[in-house]
């Protein structure tokens, strides 16, 4: 065994392996952040995310419960079968027992799978109901999402024309994205074995088109936009300038941008 | 009754009570078992590395003769704690670009720093920096594959002179030393990747760190007190009595410091009464009834509370025999209930719809990757690589040097006294 080996030597060989390690890490991290500059997800060429900022707003009273948007999602984005990047929910709401001193009674909620057959007709009784209601859901593009937050490698992020994406070829698949949204918006791609979830259908807006749920809902129940470049009487600003509008579990400090009118407390 | 009636029967079974979000109704939740092996396995690293600290730092000298055990148990877990999760991801083979590509503000990225410090610059280090005199000397003795891996392991570092030796022992305090914070970081950060996910009203909590690095302790120390015992029966001597005391009493300690800040959290949770109050409680009382209040509760911290606790008044009254029996019967249970406690949190806070307005269930597979058998290999496998690490570094047959380094507090317990 040579003799110039000495514990100096091994422990600098050891310290230089561990340098290199941290250098390399370093590169990659740079490279990484170059990438998500650059990932656009099928946006076409000459489209800057920094001249946009989408967002879409739902009036809940306008909301029929009809599934066609659940169901044009699911044809634009191959969603694969019991999982959505968009669902609806219907709040049926009973009246309160007589003398129970209370304003309601009990809050049924259902989304058979997911609304896209539309609803059967509810088990309580018309008599019995107070208000019934329909609530479409999508990812809520929040300001602080936290499933960006808690990323390990950064897969999901928030763009700057304000939507939240996944790279899919670099998502490693542990999930914790989805514990992290409390709005229950992302899932894991059986396919693809990655996080997926609404994207607005970014392939089409950066085209200049609308999302696919926007395009074909028959009332008007979703009102997408884009704020840095309202249209002329823009549907958008227009409707947030009418209702009062606010954001899904806003106490959770995420900052929902998804605006809703007509919500009730009950929805969650 | 036929079988597949009995499959309709199951498949007809609720899955889901109230109202969960669609993407919340999959068959199993999103992190099944194994996420409930991955914080157990770490959390029985963190806790054997503090045993090992007391004789180190805190100069325990009743409890040298685990120190070494207790160094090779945690770098036996260790080396297994991060396969669960490796398993359980969509995409194991991108795994590397956690450390590679790490996202800053993800406490899952920052695991992996704080695993890599662990394993490499203070478990690794403090083994061989404690073992560096024994390797060369075996390195001499031994022959055939023994000596080839103990020559292996010198790392060409053959020095025996004096000032070799205390700098070996200066480092090796050093080490413990900074080794200490580094436990309790890893755990920590495991409690921490449950507590910062404000979306679940079980697992985003202040105090989940703290609750999962004081389980950690104790099911550490739980782990060394039943390694210990169990490796003296299989090579028929017997055990060091005072240390075996002082190990529960250490390990009663931490119990109760761990029972306070778990009974806390949950009194402040029903005192404040939040949003998710209800459904935790509700949870409580049926599907984790076994779990949470039978299991984890009662047999896992009551009493061994009350056994441990009853020991430190009348230990000297009882045979020691018996006193062995109890000592191996509260380590089995405070295993088992912190085994509970990870299932708790980890399966208990997915029993639930973030819309708090239902419930899933869990019917565990037997095989595939979210099958209990995968868990059970999981959590067999340290054991395995354990008996190897004891095998060729605590073998009985290997000639044990007296420390010549004075002042040192390596091995002065006469050799009988060691395992």
């Amino acid at each position: 065994m040579s003799e110039n080996i000495t514990r100096r030597s091994v422990l600098k060989n050891l310290a230089g392996i561990v340098g290199g390690i941290l250098t390399l890490s370093a590169g990659r991290t740079c490279k990484a952040a170059v990438r998500h500059g650059l990932v656009s997800a099928h946006a076409p060429a000459g489209y800057d995310p920094f001249q946009h900022k989408w967002l879409m707003a739902l009036d809940v009273d306008r909301c029929i419960g009809c599934g066609l948007c659940v169901e044009a999602c699911r044809e634009e984005n191959s969603v694969p079968d019991s999982h959505f990047r968009t669902w609806i929910e219907r709040y049926v709401i009973t009246k309160p027992k007589p003398g129970s001193g209370e304003t309601r009674g009990e809050t049924i909620v259902d989304s058979p799978d997911g609304g896209k057959e539309g609803f059967p007709v509810s088990l309580v009784p018309k008599e019995d109901i107070l208000k019934s209601f329909f609530v479409p859901k999508l990812c809520n593009l929040c300001e602080k999402s936290p499933c960006s937050q808690v990323c390990p490698v950064g897969a999901t992020f928030q763009s700057p024309d304000g939507v939240v994406l996944v790279d899919k070829n670099y998502c490693i698949g542990c999930g914790f994205c989805v514990q992290a949204c409390p709005y229950g918006c992302r899932f894991l791609n059986p396919e693809t074995h990655t996080a997926d979830k609404c994207t607005l259908c970014y392939h089409r807006i950066t085209k200049g088109l609308k999302p696919a749920c926007v395009e074909i809902c028959p009332s008007q129940a979703r009102i997408f936009g884009d704020l840095k470049n309202p249209v002329a009487d823009d549907p958008l600003q227009r409707f947030i300038s009418n209702n009062k509008v606010e954001g899904l579990k806003r106490n959770l400090g995420t900052g929902p941008r998804v605006a809703y009118a007509g919500l009730d407390e009950e929805v969650r | 009754m036929n079988a597949a009636i009995l499959t309709n029967v199951v498949d007809a079974l609720p899955q889901f009570e109230g109202y969960v979000y669609p993407n919340e109704r999959t068959l199993h939740p999103l992190w099944s078992v194994l996420i409930v092996v991955y914080p157990y396995i770490t959390g029985l690293v963190a806790g054997a590395f503090i045993m090992a600290s007391l004789v180190r730092v805190f100069k325990v000298r009743a409890l040298e003769p685990v120190y070494r055990l207790a160094l090779l148990t945690a770098l036996a877990f260790l080396l297994c704690a991060t396969l669960p999760l490796l398993f359980h991801l969509g995409h194991p083979e991108r795994c590397y670009e956690i450390m590679m590509t790490p996202h800053f503000s993800s406490p899952m990225a920052m695991f992996g720093f704080v695993y890599a410090w662990y394993l490499m610059a203070v478990l690794l280090l403090e083994l061989w920096f404690d073992y560096r005199r024994d390797f060369v000397e075996w390195a001499n003795t031994q022959s055939g594959l023994r000596g080839i891996i103990y020559r292996a392991f010198t790392l060409g570092v053959t020095d025996l002179s004096e000032p070799a030796l205390r700098l070996d022992d200066r480092m090796g305090r050093i080490i413990s030393v900074v080794g200490i914070p580094s436990a309790f970081l890893l755990h920590g950060y495991v409690g921490f990747i449950f507590g910062s996910i404000k979306a679940n009203p079980w697992w985003g909590n202040v105090l989940m760190p703290i609750i999962f690095i004081l389980s950690a302790v104790v099911s550490g120390m739980a782990l060394c007190v039943f390694v210990y015992m169990f490796l003296c029966w299989a090579r028929r001597i017997t055990a060091d009595m005072r240390c075996l005391d002082l190990m529960t009493s250490f390990l009663f300690y931490a119990l109760v410091i761990d029972a306070t800040i778990e009974g806390l959290d949950w009194l402040h949770r029903l005192y404040s009464a939040e949003e998710g109050i209800d459904v935790l409680r509700s949870l409580a009382a049926s599907k984790l009834f076994y779990t949470l209040l039978i299991g984890q509760a009662c047999l896992g911290t009551l009493v061994p509370l009350f056994l441990l606790g009853s020991m430190q008044l009348v230990r000297r009254k009882v045979a020691e025999l018996n006193r062995r029996r109890v000592y191996f019967s509260c380590a089995a249970l405070i295993l088992m209930g912190v085994l509970a406690m990870r299932w708790n949190v980890v399966i208990g806070g997915q029993l639930f719809s973030k819309s708090l307005r239902g419930f899933m269930s869990y019917k565990m597979e037997f095989a595939g990757s979210e099958g209990w058998l995968l868990s059970l290999a999981l959590l067999a496998l340290p054991f395995v690589i354990l008996t190897v690490l004891v095998k060729y570094f605590l073998a009985l047959d290997l000639p044990t040097i007296e420390n010549v380094v004075p002042g040192a507090v390596r091995h002065p317990n006469p050799p009988e006294a060691r395992i």
